[in-house]
């Protein structure tokens, strides 16, 4: 059991039923008045955020939060499936649950799955991911500035922006945290 | 380090203020056997011979006014001052307080006097005549804003704390809708507060609902409050009762009752005080926006 005056940045605790992190934090002690503590929140299920001020001697449940190592088997009408590879146990998220992660999600990609009190709420991609080329029109002959950029579907079907000397069958390697290329994979 | 000797000349510059203005500096016990009861302000208890309790001030109060009553008639002190939890961006267990007191004066002198504290220290050792903070600019050389606290809860939170007081409400709203909304581009004085938070603030002779306490804020920040003073000996001992049974009825220990201060006051001159927490001064004069950053160390790092 958390109390108002544990409340900091990034403390993960359970408001009406939900999972929360406090993203930011403010104590406050307006004049001689009673101290309350300012916390921005963020629902780690919806990843909604709102502001909440508290006083002093509330108390709060921490949530029972737990980052699992799974791999992502395959996606169909139900949504992500993935497994526990030490466990053999198997987990569906929706496709609103995994949200922009699916756009460089691939088969047998290892991703860490949050559970809160044993649901799985969300995933975290691996920091750098390579994903293939599977179509990119050539560069455009003449538009050779340093910066130009093409598009280019990749194989979850995702399309980015990617230099213009990349050709259809390469493999990228993509920042997941920005969305962007980073470089070529040689094989 | 550069903020340190930038405090180092604020510092300085303080003391030359006052000094030339004929104050006296004193210093007087940080730890003490009783204190002003505050109900949501919590001193830090000391063990003390075998089965006996000292505290670390609060604040050097009741200290100051004892020695105006004793007959000193402008003081001022410079002193470190403790509240138990808390600490923040903004908040120090320990810190510093200056603070002040001149007979014979009330809280209109005391916001008159308070600018050209800030405005000397300012061109002495910080920034002239606008300084930085955040991002946002201040400017000191025109007129610090005056706003009341009917008029700030009028435009701001929507209703009037005078005519109907809620200490949590007001609380709450004083953080949330008031002061994210003060000007910023002058230092505010927030002044005329409910008596129900007059703390030692005298009532105001013009509207008895009202306590003669102001309050500074710059770039957001609270940086001082002050009162015309209770003198009323009788109305004292009143609210110090009201404080105590407060503090007992939310689960605190009362401090030993202050019978040597109230006997004392009973010689006190119309008087008014203010305390500024001067690491906060020395935020808003070196653009530091956590507390830790204008301190040598914040006790618990040593």
């Amino acid at each position: 059991m958390y109390d108002s005056s544990d409340l900091r940045k990034g403390l993960k605790i359970v408001i009406d039923g939900n999972p929360y992190i406090v993203t930011d934090f403010q104590f406050s002690k307006p004049g001689k008045g009673q101290a309350l503590y300012r916390c921005k929140l963020k629902n780690m299920m919806t990843g909604y955020t709102m502001d909440r001020t508290y006083r002093s001697g509330e108390k709060f449940d921490p949530a029972n939060l737990d980052e699992v190592k799974m791999q992502f088997l395959y996606k169909d009408g139900d949504g992500f499936h993935f497994m526990d590879t030490q466990k053999y146990e198997q987990v569906t998220l929706t496709e609103e649950q995994v949200g922009e992660a699916k756009n460089f999600l691939k088969e047998n990609m290892e991703v860490t799955v949050l559970f809160f009190d044993a649901t799985p709420i969300d995933i975290t991609l691996p920091i750098f991911v390579e994903l293939q080329v599977t179509k990119s029109d050539p560069g455009v002959r003449g538009d050779t500035a340093t910066g130009a950029t093409k598009p280019a579907t990749l194989e979850t079907g995702y399309v980015i922006q990617v230099p213009l000397f990349i050709e259809e069958g390469e493999v990228l390697k993509i920042d997941t945290r920005t969305g962007e290329y980073v470089e070529r994979v040689k094989r | 380090m550069k903020r340190l000797r930038q405090r180092a000349l604020i510092l300085q510059a303080v003391r030359n203020f006052f000094i030339s203005h004929d104050f006296l500096e004193v210093q007087t016990p940080v730890l003490v056997s009783t204190l002003a009861p505050e109900p949501y302000i919590e001193a830090i208890e000391v063990p003390f011979g075998n089965n006996d309790v000292r505290y670390l001030i609060t604040s050097p109060e009741l200290n100051l006014k004892r020695l105006v009553a004793e007959g000193l008639d402008h003081i001022f002190q410079i002193t470190p001052a403790f509240r138990k939890n808390e600490r923040g961006t903004k908040h120090l267990i320990e810190f510093t307080l200056l603070e002040w007191y001149s007979v014979q004066k009330d809280y209109i002198w005391l916001m008159e006097y308070c600018e050209e504290l800030i405005r000397y220290v300012a061109s002495v050792a910080g920034n002239w005549p606008v300084i930085q903070y955040g991002g946002i600019k201040i400017r000191l050389d025109e007129p610090f804003y005056r706003i009341s606290i009917q008029e700030a809860f009028a435009k701001w939170a929507g209703w009037d704390p005078v005519l109907d007081y809620d200490a949590y409400r007001f609380d709450l709203d004083m953080v949330e809708q008031v002061e994210p909304n003060l000007p910023v581009d002058r230092p505010v004085f927030l002044f005329d507060y409910p008596i129900q938070c007059a703390a030692l603030a005298r009532r105001s002779k013009r509207d008895g609902r009202l306590a003669e306490r102001v309050e500074l804020y710059a770039g957001g920040l609270e940086l001082a409050n002050g009162y015309s003073e209770l003198t009323d000996a009788e109305e004292q001992t009143k609210r110090f009762q009201q404080d105590f049974a407060r503090m007992s009825k939310i689960g605190r220990r009362p401090y030993p009752w202050p019978a040597a201060f109230l006997k004392s006051i009973k010689r006190l001159l119309p008087c008014a005080g203010m305390a500024m927490g001067l690491d906060r001064l020395v935020m808003v004069l070196t653009d530091a926006m956590v507390i830790d950053d204008v301190v040598a160390c914040p006790s618990e790092t040593i």
